[in-house]
């Protein structure tokens, strides 16, 4: 039965983008470390971090994916998932600066001896072990999505004031993250990490490693989501998503199916979180905007929901878009990326992949005409 | 400290020259220049005798002068012997006028010692307490109050004794009362009768007076001293929770006025529009606008700037609601979410464009003079803008019912909320009552801009603030009803408000979006939910 | 024992209001085993109200209702309901247009509904077999890698028929089930519920006169929330009332 489960998982396309991402893994770190620098090949150090940013971004984005393109889902307060694993990952990164901190007190980080704390707060034990605080970068945002899913789906709050309400969580966390008080080092966040498991993180080596485990946090992503989407619980997901209140009639519990999607979408969003952290060394409260959560919602959109392959080709395309945009035309980023919500919802409703395999089923069988995707079985409530 | 009172002196200035235009004596300008300017040179002695003269003029605007030099902060310029103000600027004192050609290096301040000090205080005291006009001694009085210092008692005995006004009477003895308590050497009977006379007062200031006179007081007066307090105490707690009640109110009109347009879009058209928040922030710069463009060519009207920016606002948002509906929300009638993505698209275009346009700082539009300063009433503060405020968004909700209840739009807009294929095939044009929903929605939304723009930042990002709190109010008071609205607005307002003394302002945030979620979930479809089969489907 | 002993169905003084219109009021039915009820009326009777109440999705303010003589279903929700045996065909036909027809079928196949257990679940040759059975029966083999939006309204109807097979209910509730369907098709319909409910007991709902007689069982006519008229089609249409209320002259 598990075989036959890890079978389904690699189905054509699935194997073929695991390959894809797993050479990625191999190549870029390699060809940062072994060719040297102005040979022809050599890939920055810069570039590496870069590029390692945005595959933690598309595992994001495939988590959001999980639940608003299969289950229908619109989470717009995920990015608060993503940053709860990293802040779990930064309190462990703080913890490993011990005594070369500027204030040198081997226990607490800088930014509480600056506030004049005498002791750590309880919750931050544990963390200067990883083996503790590896698996908090799951359980924290894992048990907030079970807790938060727990109450929304079973009292059947859908739609669009789901979206709102997560949105609120988000912004709740926002608002909470930036006190002092709260002890996550409030307005700054945590910064000037030093080592991981007893690595710099600024050395090469490092960073081309934590790219590596982004990339195999993506092939694993995939692999996860496409057991899920391609078992029968992925088709109960996504008639849940097409009409929720009938599902329920044939005997299914969508509260329950939401909820285990919306758990595991959280606990992939907190590992990318954390593996973004030491790659661009800060997290601060600025993660948990809901600017953020609505943005990984249109890398989605871009790619086409309800895809495995289309949130990372989104991801990476929007986010090579803003990367461009904010060094050569910062004023237009804004209108850009406005423009690309308007247009994607208007015109592009299923993504560039929707696109792609509209024009591939033209070119051989022109008479099937593909469903809407968000053909509705009920009427809009 | 000084920069306070530099300012209490300011206002006060502008109380009395409110205040005094008709009655008091007027200096005109060369002998009153003159007059200021004599205070510079020579010693201490040389100096209150201008001061004595200038006092002697009884002119209102000798006050600030007198004052600011009491406070050391008078300035003459050290080439010409004129004296001037250095506040942000420095200015002349008589006219006020900016004095552009003096630079900060060319001036010195005069210098003033202990014996000056004292003849000025007497000096302004005189002229205003003294003074023909009832406002400026009643102001005179308050100040006196404020500051207790046992030098104006004598002054302070000798105007009580002229004074005829009752209400200014009873400032006088309250601040008597206040001096005595003070006084080392007054007897304990004086003092009892002061403690209780500001006990029985009973003012803002009563607590703060007689704690300060606690430590101070002889020993069998603190028991009723200490009674005194609590019992004021108790009063004042009630007052506070009419004063937090008063707080969310305004916080709860403000909410309401940016939540309604909302509440209209997503109830009858079940469109969530995340440029809500724009639209607000649009209303609020077509204020500034307005203001600008009268400031430039008409100064007259800039008592009249919101009344003319209320109908602007309320087009120029409504036609931009009206084109932002015809031309991408009618493409996704049925899939709100998608809606709720395009608008977000649409919020963040719009405000990169006011940002270009306008610019990324905050503007400054000003509150016209009845929207400025605050009144008492009962143990109750309240300011005019919050005031007007509340008063605005009770006429905006009034105004909307009837709208809603006794036009035909109206009518065909219930008619669509509550079932849009029967409407339609009645023959009511749904197209267009969905234009003109969205246009009233976002008209509504400029009109919260206009009001908006009197209480907070007017930058590109004012509608952010503004978007997650209108959503909670709606899904609060649950959607498509209007009374649901109101009564979400309010209860959120007042809840904020007497949360944040034991939380902390961001804390009562917290808590009252971490209530609403739970509060969703346990009534999924608001406080006021349409029941019935029409709307389980 | 109660009088609901031994009864399928059982709803006695069933009463809802929404906003102070009584859908219900105090409706009382009763279904056997084995039998079929075809229940006609007016619009606005309450006859969706009623299937609401029995599969859960609307909860009655007084009144009765029991299920298979024991289970009380007033206190259950929907997947409590329909996983107790209860199948429900909506009045508009409600398929998953984005899954095949097979896909359509697996779904409602009866099997553990618990989240782990569909994560795991494999194919089984007793499954396939049952869900070929079915898409015999409803005709639907030639089609049935196809997505069911591409079905036409009537095979729509009959796929979701195919659903409530697949479910292995012991009641099934119909409503309206050969709207925009052919004569032909229509005949056929009938044909297969009377096969149905030599095992099973159904509930039918629907305005077809000559549908209803084609079924041939008993009838209840409902207006206003409570039963007008109760017996065989022709007892029902003769009955004065029913024609002054229903019918008409």
């Amino acid at each position: 039965m598990i075989t036959q489960m890890l079978l389904r998982a690699l189905d054509k396309k699935a194997s073929w983008l695991i390959a894809i991402i797993l050479i990625v893994a191999i190549a870029i770190p390699a060809c940062n470390l072994l060719i040297p620098p102005g040979q022809f090949g050599h890939v920055p150090g810069y570039a590496v971090t870069l590029f390692g940013k945005y595959l933690c971004y598309a595992v994001l984005a495939l988590a959001l994916d999980l639940v608003w393109g299969y289950v229908g889902i619109l989470s717009l307060g995920h990015a608060a998932f993503f940053a709860l694993g990293g802040y779990a990952m930064g309190m462990y990164l703080m913890r490993q600066i011990g005594s070369r901190g500027v204030y040198a007190n081997p226990v607490l980080p800088d930014f509480m001896v600056f506030l004049n704390w005498k002791e750590l707060p309880w919750y931050w034990l544990g963390f200067d072990m990883w083996w503790f605080a590896f698996p908090m970068v799951m359980l924290v945002p894992g048990v907030l999505a079970f807790v938060f899913g727990w109450f929304a789906f079973r009292s059947r709050v859908t739609g669009v004031y789901l979206s709102i309400i997560t949105q609120a969580m988000t912004f709740a966390l926002l608002l909470a993250f930036f006190r002092n008080d709260f002890g996550f080092g409030g307005n700054n966040g945590l910064t000037d990490f030093k080592d991981i498991l007893g690595f710099s993180v600024q050395a090469a080596s490092t960073r081309a490693a934590l790219f590596a485990l982004s990339a195999l946090l993506l092939a694993l992503s995939v692999f996860v989501c496409s057991m899920i989407v391609n078992s029968k619980l992925g088709k109960v997901m996504v008639a849940i998503r097409d009409g929720e209140s009938r599902t329920r009639f044939l005997g299914w519990r969508p509260e329950n199916v939401k909820l285990f999607a919306f758990t595991v979408s959280a606990v992939l969003a907190g590992l990318a979180g954390a593996l973004y952290v030491p790659q661009v060394g800060i997290i601060n409260p600025g993660e948990f905007a809901p600017e953020n959560s609505i943005e990984a919602v249109i890398w989605v959109a871009v790619g086409g929901r309800g895809t495995i392959v289309g949130p990372i080709i989104g991801a990476l395309l929007v986010n090579a878009g803003k990367s461009y945009f904010t060094g050569a035309l910062p004023e237009y980023w804004l209108f850009a990326l406005g423009g690309l919500f308007v247009f994607v919802t208007l015109f592009l409703p299923k993504g560039i992949v929707g696109l792609v395999g509209n024009f591939r089923s033209r070119k051989t069988k022109p008479t099937v005409v593909p469903p809407p995707l968000a053909a509705k079985v009920e009427p809009a409530e | 400290m000084n920069a306070t009172r530099f300012l209490a002196a300011i206002a006060l200035f502008f109380a009395l020259a409110l205040s005094i235009v008709p009655a008091t004596a007027q200096t005109d300008d060369a002998t009153l220049t003159h007059l200021v300017n004599a205070l510079a040179p020579g010693n201490f002695k040389d100096r209150e005798a201008a001061a004595s003269a200038l006092a002697a003029t009884g002119d209102a605007r000798a006050v600030p002068v007198l004052q600011t030099l009491l406070d050391g902060n008078l300035f003459v310029v050290k080439a010409t012997g004129q004296v001037v103000f250095s506040g942000s600027a420095i200015t002349d004192p008589v006219t006020g006028a900016t004095l552009d050609g003096v630079a900060t290096a060319d001036i010195e301040k005069v210098k003033v010692n202990n014996g000056l000090r004292r003849a000025l205080r007497t000096f302004i005291g005189q002229l205003t307490l003294l003074s023909d006009d009832r406002g400026t001694r009643l102001a005179a009085a308050q100040s006196v109050l404020r500051d207790a210092s046992p030098d104006n008692l004598e002054l302070l005995d000798s105007a009580l004794a002229a004074e005829t006004d009752a209400e200014i009477k009873s400032v006088m003895e309250v601040a008597r009362a206040a001096i005595i308590l003070k006084l080392p050497d007054a007897t304990v009977a004086d003092k009892a009768a002061a403690a209780q006379r500001i006990a029985d007062w009973g003012g803002r200031d009563a607590i703060t007076i007689l704690n300060g006179a606690l430590a101070g007081a002889p020993d069998e007066l603190k028991p009723a001293i200490q009674a005194s307090i609590d019992s004021l105490a108790r009063t004042r707690a009630v007052w506070d929770v009419a004063q937090n009640v008063w707080y969310g109110l305004s916080l709860g009109s403000v909410l309401l006025l940016a939540a309604i347009g909302l509440a209209i879009t997503f109830g009858v058209m079940g469109v969530i529009n995340m440029a809500h928040g724009e639209m607000v922030m649009i209303g609020a710069y077509t204020t500034f606008v307005v203001q600008e463009v009268i400031r430039s060519s008409a100064p007259g009207l800039f008592e009249y700037s919101l009344a003319i920016a209320l109908p602007l606002a309320f087009l120029v948002t409504a036609l931009i609601g009206i084109a932002i509906e015809r031309g991408i929300i009618r493409w996704l009638y049925g899939r709100a979410l998608e809606t709720l993505l395009a608008t977000w698209g649409l919020s963040l275009i719009l405000q990169q464009a006011v940002r270009t346009i306008f610019g990324p700082t905050n503007k400054q539009v000003g509150n016209p003079n009845w929207m400025s300063g605050s009144f008492d009433l009962g143990g109750l503060a309240i300011t005019y803008n919050r005031f007007w405020i509340v008063l605005f968004a009770i006429a905006v909700f009034i105004a909307l019912l009837l709208v809603l209840n006794k036009t035909p739009l109206g009518l065909q807009m219930r008619a669509v909320t509550q079932n849009r294929r029967m409407a339609s095939s009645m023959g009511i044009r749904t197209p267009f009552v969905d234009a003109m929903t969205f246009g009233l929605g976002s008209g509504i939304a400029g009109l919260a801009g206009v009001a908006l723009s009197q209480l907070d930042n007017v930058s590109p990002n004012l509608g952010q603030n503004y978007i997650i709190d209108s959503f909670m109010v709606v899904v609060f008071g649950g959607v498509g009803n209007l009374w649901g609205t109101l009564v979400g607005a309010l209860s959120i307002g007042i809840a904020n408000k007497f949360l944040e003394p034991y939380a902390g302002a961001v804390v009562a945030k917290i808590l009252i979006l971490v209530l609403i979620i739970l509060f969703i979930q346990r009534r999924p479809r608001g406080l006021f939910a349409l029941k019935g089969r029409a709307v389980e489907q | 024992m109660s009088q609901h002993a031994g009864t399928m169905l059982y709803l006695n003084g069933v009463s809802v209001a929404f906003d102070g219109f009584k859908a219900l009021n105090n409706l009382s039915i009763i279904v056997h085993p084995n039998e079929m009820l075809a229940i006609i009326g007016p619009n606005g009777a309450g006859k969706t109200t009623m299937m609401d109440c029995i599969t859960g999705k609307t909860r009655p303010d007084q009144g009765e209702l029991y299920f298979d003589g024991r289970t009380d279903l007033s206190k259950l929700d929907e997947a409590a309901i329909a996983n107790l045996g209860i199948g429900r065909k909506f009045q508009k036909p409600t398929v998953f247009e984005s899954h095949t027809v097979w896909d359509n079928l697996l779904l409602s196949l009866k099997s553990p509904r618990s989240v782990f257990a569909a994560l795991r679940y494999s194919p089984t040759n007793a499954d396939d077999a049952r869900i070929e059975e079915i898409l015999d029966t409803i005709r639907l083999a030639g089609r049935k890698h196809e997505l069911a939006a591409g079905l036409s309204h009537g095979q729509k109807q009959w796929l979701e028929i195919g659903m409530l097979l697949a479910q292995d209910p012991k009641l099934l509730l119909v409503d309206e089930p050969v709207a925009g369907m052919t004569d032909a098709e229509t005949v056929e319909t009938a044909k297969l519920l009377r096969e149905i409910a030599t095992t099973r007991s159904v509930v039918v709902v629907e305005h077809d006169m000559s549908f209803v007689r084609e079924l041939g069982t008993r009838v209840t006519c409902l207006a206003e929330g409570s039963v007008l008229a109760e017996g065989s089609l022709d007892q029902v249409s003769a009955n004065p009332i029913v024609i002054e209320r229903y019918l008409g002259r």
